[in-house]
Parts: structure tokens; C-alpha cells; sequence
């Protein structure tokens, strides 16, 4: 246990997380009762359910550790609204993209093609057109991803290419949901 | 509402409130079933669709045992032998499929066909109903071996007509496909029917500078053929317009960066004259097509078309050759609604002969059912080619001839799964199969938790997996190649590649596989 433990807050640390009592988590809410507290301790406390451990503990996580921890004083906040509504805000450094930050924090983003924009399986939605605006536009190839991507949205971007930047801090970013509703005319 | 920790997070079932269930079992059969009990998975095929079900699956059931069967001994399905080899960054997957596999959860199963022959005599096959008997579910993930036919004469009877799937399977190094050895060098025209990505990526392969595929992990086979290809023109046909195509965006983008290669420019009379009015994905492709190449046939070697409102009616023989194709003759058509991409479509009595003693037929993959199928009580659609399903991948049930005609609800399978192109018919991207395997994974996470009935094989006990699957085939298990082993011929797989400048020089042979391993 003390070693799942030490290994959260590692991460967590990681990017910029401590689980200090000042920590800016304001303006989390959260969709149930009993998760009502800091993300850092819902964070630990569901790792420390014995059924909460990762499926695959024994492989080195691959992808994750392009983060860059930032530094005091410098760090940019992120929020990732994920399929559940609940709300996740991270500390990280200016440059590191969303794709990177969402796998780096265990939310449920695949990025299948590994950042390579070569699939839309980051798709994430911003939330607000003041920020969309505020990135750089799209280029092509991303674009012709995002056309395939399901539940495109006017404000639709892939993870992989949305760098963190000044202008970007607070930016806020919904998952699109997963599951779709099944129509009648599904079943065949 | 669901609850979830995070992307590996396992899900805590006194947490979890599951929704009614849509299975068509009497509620009274279900038993409250704990997160931490055994189950085990048998998933046929190693494609996408099966590797991210099992991980789905492995994500929420912490207990799941997952056994992955796999016909060669090499996995990864159409990713390995259907994804392009100039589009390296799709095969990332991999990375992924492997972590799943790294599991100590996880055992690979390959060279083991289920109810079908193998490639070669050293190989297991492995009767469906030994597989029902020890597993307390199965899914079916193992994709689309056969391809759909235009039904027209010559097509069987003419030399230089190739299957598309298979020309695919061919310069991806698939063992089945070795022996097709297409000659390029017959003729200056290519004709590909059917105006999907596949014909796309047929199109570029063909078009494409052979130096530009020689450093990618395509077969030394394909390239030594490509290298004496004299094709010079490309037509893409499709019965129907450019408003209607199947392709995506990025294949034709692909197309029109092609150096010294001119596209022929688009039927603009089929495409709305504003291209504003059209939904984005439409009207972006539409542009694409519309800009066109900063070229023109007449100043590059190579070039290639959209032939729209052509339906194939035959192939002819060839005036020098009679045995072989020299030509295919179309119907012209009529779209009802040209800017309808669900517009429908008649024949006109007029004809029309594209000449070309090459040509590829690429109107789709299909799937086959398994034997044993029918003794197991899955409804396979042969006219649709798909597993029956409730649309979330539940395997629907063979309905029972009994005179009945109450009985008219299909009711799912026990523990019969399916996802993929088996499930969806040939159709989508990466993105699209793996949203589609999370479909699935949820639906049988959720009837394992809910206490739905699974196989029988776990009523009076515990599904014993892999370990008495082997025990019940004998010696012949011992053809099996694991993970391990795959590792093994993967690394002489990039030995080969990296002295010749590739990734990757794949074995094309089912034999040379099984020697590379130790």
C-alpha cells in the first residue's frame, strides 16, 4: 500500500501537485457526494481501494513522462472535464501538450497513434471560444482528422497538438463522451 | 450512473450502480456476482478490435483472465497486415496492444486457427466447442479473410484481375497472400473498382515513388515488383459520385502530394457549385478534390482519376491475349440526388470501356463465419457478413425452428461477444474500432457484474482457460507460439529490416516465423 502511495504522490508531483492544504481547487465540484474533496486526496484515496490498483502494474508506463514538472511560480492550470462530468485541474509547465498531461494523470485518453496525429482518439472539446481562439489554427492534417472524430464540435481539437502556453492558462477541455445512444435502426 | 478511476483504474463494484440490463434472460436466473471472481475471456483474433476489448475489459475486471487466440503466429491483425506501410504512425497502436499483452492477466495464444485449417502443419486448430467448454465467455474479434465479389463475367475466369484485400495482404508480407505476384509490368493503365480507402491506398502504392516505399516495412517481395511496375494511370471508380466515396480525407490529401503524379481533376457537375452549404467533413473533402494537384497529367509521368457513375457490367478478354484482361466495360449510371451522400443510383443503357490489363476489384471486405457456428447457436448473417448482434455486442441467438411464431424477440447468446469488423461489418479507422471495442467491453464487464449467465462452463466451477484447452488438443499444442516467442520474431523481423535501412523486414512465410524462434 505504502508503495502504491508513494508512487501517486510521485506522479502527482510530477506535475506539479502537492498535496498541500492552499492547493487552488476553488472552483472543483465534482458529480458525487462522496468524491467532494480535493482531486489530490480522491486521487490517493481511490488508489488506496484494493480494487482501484492498475490492471497492468507490472509494465513501465511508456508514454507517460513528457511532462515536464514546472516550476514555482511558473506553473499554467489546465482543467480536463472528463465523460463523467467531473472536473480534473492540473499544474503544469508552458509546452507540454494536452494528450501528454491527460495520460501523464491517468484520465481515460488513448492517443492510440501516440501523439503522431495520425488518429482522433485525443479529441477533446474547449470549452469557451476565447481560448479556442487564442490557439494556433488547426493545421490540415489535424483538421482531417478531427473530421473523422465522433461528436466534433465547433471548438474540437486534438490533444496531441494543443501545446500549453501562457495565453492558455485556465484553459478548461471536455473528453467527448464515449458511449453513444443506440438507435433503433443499430439493430439489424 | 458509472464511475471510473482513471484509465487503468479498475472499477470498484460496491460503487457501481448498473443500469437495467437489455439482455433477454428472465431476471430471476441473474446471481449478484462479485468483482473479484475468476472469468475468464477467450478472444479470437489479434486485430484491433480484439486488443482493445481485452483491455477494457482487463480495465474494469482486475480478475479477468484473458486468453488471445491468433490463426498465425504473428499478431495484430489488419494493423500489421492491412494498415499501409507509408503510414508507419497508425501501427503505433502496437505499443499499446503490447503493454496489454505484457499482462500477467494476458496469454497469447497464436499459430491456433479456430475450427479452420492452418497455414501449415505445424499448426494447432482448436473445435469451437472445446473453446465454449472452458471459458466463461468468448469474443469474436477476428475481422473480415474474405472479400466481396462484383459478380460479373471474367472476374473469375480472367487473368490480371486482383483482389484489392488480397494485393493489400501481398505487399504487407500476409503468408496467405505470397503466391499472388500481380504483374505490373503488363500495362501503363490500372483500373480499381470501388472508391473506399483501401482502393486509395491500392492507388498510392501503385503511384507512389518506389524509393519512398523501400525505406517503409512493405514486403521484399511487393517492392521488387513495384520497382518493375509501368503503371502510369490510375483510375478510381465508383458507381456513384464523389459526394457519395467512402475514402477519408487524409487518403486523398495523401494522393494529391504525390510527387509527379497529376490527378485528373473532378466531375465538378457532382458536387454542390458552393461548397459552403455542405456539413465540414463534405466540404473540406470536396475542396481537396476540388484544388486538385498543382500539376496536370500532361507535364507529370504519372497521374490518376475519380471515375464516377460507373457501375462494372464485365471484364473483357484482351485482343492479343484472350485470356487475360484487357479491358472492363462499365454501365454508365444515374445518381437520384447527386449531392446526396445517401443519394441512390440506377443504370443508364449506355456503356462505356475503360481499357487496362490490370485491375483491382476493391468493393469491400467480408466476414465468414466460423464452423461450429450454428451447432453453438450464433447467428452468423451470411448476406450482411457480421455476427448477429444487439448492436452493443452481445451475440444474438439462432432462432429455434419451433413452429412458435411468438417467440420472434431475438435473445442474446450467454457469454458470446463480438466486436470489430465481424460485429460492424469492414468498416472504420482505428478511432472508430476502438470506441466501438469499449462498446463491447462495457457490455460484458457490465453482464459479468450484474450476474448474467455466461457460457456454461463456469456453473459447476471454475473456467479452467488456456491451460485445459491444451490439455484437451494434446500434442498439437505445442505449435503454439506465445508472446515470448512473437517477441523473438519480431526482433529477427527488425534484424533483417535494419540491414536494409527499413523498420522491419517481415517473414512472409508461416515457416520462416517458426524457425526464427529459439
Amino acid at each position: 500500500m505504502s508503495r502504491t502511495l508513494s508512487r501517486s504522490l510521485a506522479r502527482l508531483s510530477q506535475v506539479g501537485f502537492r498535496p498541500s492544504a492552499n492547493a487552488p481547487y476553488k472552483s472543483f465540484t465534482s458529480t458525487n457526494a462522496s468524491l467532494k474533496c480535493a482531486p489530490t486526496l480522491r486521487a490517493l484515496q481511490s488508489r488506496q481501494l484494493p480494487l482501484s490498483r492498475r490492471a497492468f502494474s507490472t509494465t513501465p508506463q511508456r508514454r507517460h513522462g513528457h511532462v515536464t514538472p514546472p516550476k514555482a511560480g511558473e506553473e499554467l492550470w489546465v482543467t480536463f472535464i472528463d465523460k463523467e462530468g467531473e472536473e480534473h485541474k492540473f499544474a503544469v509547465s508552458a509546452g507540454d501538450n494536452l494528450l501528454d498531461i491527460a495520460q501523464a494523470n491517468d484520465l481515460e485518453m488513448e492517443g492510440a497513434c501516440g501523439g503522431s496525429c495520425a488518429c482522433s482518439t485525443c479529441h477533446v472539446i474547449v470549452e469557451g471560444e476565447d481560448y479556442y481562439d487564442k490557439m494556433p489554427e488547426p493545421e490540415d492534417d489535424e483538421n482531417d482528422m478531427l473530421d473523422l472524430a465522433f461528436g466534433l464540435t465547433e471548438t474540437s481539437r486534438l490533444g496531441c497538438q494543443v501545446k500549453m502556453t501562457k495565453e492558455l492558462d485556465g484553459l478548461v477541455v471536455r473528453l467527448p463522451s464515449m458511449t453513444r445512444n443506440m438507435q433503433a435502426s443499430d439493430f439489424q | 450512473m458509472l464511475l471510473s478511476f482513471g484509465r487503468r483504474a479498475a472499477w470498484p463494484s460496491h460503487q457501481v450502480h448498473l443500469r437495467a440490463s437489455v439482455r433477454n434472460f428472465s431476471v430471476s436466473r441473474c446471481v449478484s456476482r462479485h468483482a473479484d471472481a475468476p472469468f475468464r475471456l477467450a478472444v479470437v483474433g489479434s486485430g484491433p478490435a480484439g486488443f482493445y476489448t481485452a483491455y477494457r475489459v482487463m480495465s474494469k475486471l482486475p480478475q479477468a483472465r484473458v486468453d488471445m487466440y491468433e490463426a498465425l503466429p504473428v499478431p495484430f491483425g489488419l494493423v500489421r497486415h492491412g494498415v499501409a506501410p507509408d503510414h508507419p504512425e497508425v501501427k503505433n497502436c502496437q505499443e499499446k496492444f503490447d503493454e496489454v499483452a505484457t499482462s500477467p492477466n494476458f496469454t497469447f495464444v497464436g499459430n491456433v486457427s479456430i475450427g479452420l485449417p492452418g497455414h501449415q502443419s505445424e499448426h494447432c486448430t482448436i473445435p469451437l466447442k472445446v473453446l465454449t467448454s472452458h471459458y466463461d465467455s468468448i469474443l469474436f474479434a477476428y475481422g473480415a479473410s474474405e472479400d466481396k465479389k462484383l459478380h460479373i463475367p471474367g472476374e473469375s475466369s480472367l487473368n490480371g484481375i486482383y483482389s484489392a484485400r488480397q494485393f493489400v495482404g501481398w505487399y504487407n508480407g500476409h503468408p496467405d497472400c505470397t503466391e499472388l505476384a500481380p504483374d505490373l509490368s503488363r500495362s501503363e493503365e490500372a483500373v480499381i473498382i470501388g472508391q473506399g480507402n483501401v482502393a486509395l491506398d491500392v492507388a498510392r502504392i501503385l503511384l507512389e515513388d518506389v524509393d519512398v516505399l523501400r525505406k517503409t516495412d512493405i514486403s521484399e517481395t511487393a517492392l521488387a515488383q513495384l520497382a518493375q511496375s509501368r503503371v502510369k494511370r490510375v483510375h478510381v471508380v465508383g458507381r456513384r459520385g464523389p459526394m457519395q466515396a467512402a475514402f477519408t480525407i487524409k487518403e486523398v490529401r495523401e494522393l494529391m502530394k504525390l510527387s509527379d503524379v497529376s490527378f485528373h481533376g473532378v466531375d465538378n457537375s457532382l458536387m454542390p457549385e458552393a461548397l459552403d452549404t455542405l456539413p465540414r467533413a463534405a466540404k473540406r473533402l470536396m475542396e481537396v478534390l476540388r484544388k486538385g494537384t498543382p500539376t496536370n497529367p500532361s507535364n507529370t509521368p504519372k497521374s490518376w482519376s475519380l471515375d464516377s457513375c460507373l457501375s462494372p457490367k464485365a471484364f473483357v478478354g484482351s485482343k492479343l491475349n484472350p485470356s487475360h484482361v484487357g479491358g472492363t466495360e462499365f454501365y454508365v449510371t444515374k445518381l437520384e440526388d447527386p449531392f446526396n451522400p445517401r443519394s441512390s443510383v440506377s443504370l443508364t443503357e449506355e456503356t462505356m470501356t475503360l481499357p487496362s490489363d490490370i485491375a483491382f476489384r476493391s468493393v469491400g471486405y467480408k466476414s465468414v463465419a466460423l464452423p461450429g457456428f450454428a451447432e453453438a447457436g450464433i447467428h452468423f448473417d451470411e448476406k450482411r457478413g457480421v455476427i448477429k448482434n444487439d448492436g452493443v455486442g452481445r451475440a444474438i441467438q439462432l432462432p429455434t425452428d419451433t413452429g412458435n411464431s411468438i417467440e420472434t424477440q431475438p435473445s442474446a447468446l450467454p457469454g458470446v461477444y463480438c466486436a470489430g469488423w465481424v460485429k460492424n461489418g469492414p468498416t472504420g479507422v482505428i478511432a472508430s474500432t476502438m470506441r466501438d471495442a469499449f462498446i463491447t467491453g462495457d457490455a460484458v464487464v457490465q453482464d459479468w457484474l450484474s450476474g448474467a449467465p455466461f457460457l456454461g462452463s463456469s456453473a459447476n466451477g471454475t473456467a479452467e482457460g488456456w491451460a485445459a484447452v491444451s490439455a484437451d488438443v494434446g500434442a498439437l499444442s505445442k505449435q503454439v507460439v506465445t508472446w515470448d516467442q512473437w517477441r523473438q520474431i519480431d526482433q529477427a523481423e527488425r534484424e533483417r529490416g535494419s540491414e536494409k535501412g527499413k523498420e522491419r523486414d517481415k517473414f512472409t512465410d508461416v515457416g520462416d516465423m517458426l524457425n526464427s524462434i529459439t
